[in-house]
């Protein structure tokens, strides 16, 4: 029998979108500031747009797609 | 919560029914959309918390469940038309791809956009009153599903709902912030006080997700519907966050938003790919209600929106 019958990645890339990252107690930012996550899932900004850096808030949906 | 307050024949026939204070005989019919709606939105209540002066027995009263069922079919019937008038003839087959292009496609006007610079204080708060109908009972509808949905679609909502209910903390669940917010901003917290307020267009918005939330039938619909909420909330939350502040309304109203901002950027990516995507591959046959559910949750929602906006006399846009 196989060990897991689904995939459940920790690491999740959305396309045009956020990265998903499961099971982190802390995530450090680009300045070094480090974030206590209480979610079992964070949602971590990919476009670099976000107004509440290093979390996703949405931005990304209203940039134009390359 | 009591029982609301009538607002035609069937509402106040079946506030007797439910309290023991009416005379025997049938239900009459509804006087009016606003009747009807009150009347299946104290149906469905039955099934979230109940009334203190109902007898909780009603909800499986064979002939109180005749009138909801009535009731609910006239609304499915409803919804499913205004859907098949609507319905994009050009989706993309993969439903996240699908969900993603009928939430790109909405242009209902937004209460948010409008908080974000131009209501004034009683306005933000006779919306906060409308919402409250839903935020104090937030996620429950979708709680119903869960036992219907096949294993990855059932462990992806759980993932979801875990944060709506507060990663395990009872201060962190979203229906307390709200309620906690409303207390800072001088409204009432208790849960249904300001059911009597809510105009038709809110009571169908909540009605439509009860009825998909209660029937097992309509699991698709009723994860469409939580999609396209989760997918229209994180940038109209931070919209509400700019009004409150900007009204001096801060604190812990405008932190329920702010949770928002953040829960929503991830449990929209949730919802449209763990939860609808999957359940679509096992379930195939649900794909077009996740659609239907989805577009039900815009539409209902701009059609509140261009309500409460006329009521305001600004034009909806
Ligand atoms: S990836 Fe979502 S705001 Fe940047
Ligand atoms: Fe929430
Ligand atoms: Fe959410």
């Amino acid at each position: 029998m196989r060990d897991r019958d689904f995939d459940h990645p920790e690491v999740v890339l959305c396309k045009d979108g956020p990265m998903l990252l499961r099971g982190a107690t802390s995530v450090q930012d680009a300045d070094g500031t480090v974030h206590p996550v209480q979610r079992p899932v964070v949602a971590l900004c990919r476009c670099e747009k976000s107004s509440r850096l290093p979390w996703c808030d949405g931005t990304h949906k209203v940039i134009p797609k390359a | 919560m009591r029982v609301p307050k009538p607002r035609g024949a069937l509402s106040q026939w079946l506030g007797a029914r439910l309290t023991g204070t009416g005379t025997a005989g049938t239900a009459p019919a509804a006087d009016s959309p606003e009747d009807e709606a009150i009347a299946l939105w104290t149906l469905h209540e039955l099934s979230y918390r109940g009334f203190e002066d109902a007898d909780d027995r009603a909800e499986w009263d064979p002939e109180v469940l005749h009138v909801r069922h009535g009731l609910e079919v006239a609304l499915e019937d409803r919804l499913r038309q205004r859907w098949a008038d609507a319905a994009p003839a050009d989706l993309p087959a993969e439903v996240p791809a699908a969900l993603a292009a009928l939430v790109d496609a909405d242009d209902g006007p937004s209460l948010a956009t409008y908080v974000r610079r131009e209501a004034d204080r009683d306005q933000v708060l006779e919306l906060l009153r409308q919402r409250s109908v839903y935020h104090l009972k937030e996620s429950d509808p979708s709680a119903f599903v869960v036992p219907r949905l096949p294993v990855r679609a059932k462990a992806a909502l759980m993932e979801l709902q875990y944060d709506e209910y507060g990663d395990g903390d009872p201060n962190r669940l979203h229906a307390h912030l709200f309620a906690r917010g409303l207390e800072a901003v001088g409204l009432r917290p208790e849960y249904g006080a300001y059911v009597d307020d809510a105009i038709t267009e809110n009571l169908e918005m909540n009605n439509a997700g009860s009825l998909f939330g209660l029937h097992r039938r309509l699991r698709g619909a009723a994860m469409g519907h939580l999609a396209a909420f989760e997918m229209t909330s994180s940038i109209p939350s931070r919209k509400m966050v700019q009004g409150l502040e900007r009204l001096e309304m801060g604190g812990p109203m405008a932190a329920y938003y702010d949770e928002h901002v953040e829960a929503d950027a991830i449990h929209e990516q949730l919802a449209a790919h763990d939860i609808c995507g999957t359940l679509a591959e096992d379930e195939p046959d649900q794909a077009a209600d996740i659609l239907f559910g989805a577009w039900t949750c815009l539409d209902v929602e701009a059609r509140f929106a261009t309500a409460v906006l006329r009521s305001w006399g600004v034009s909806p846009q």
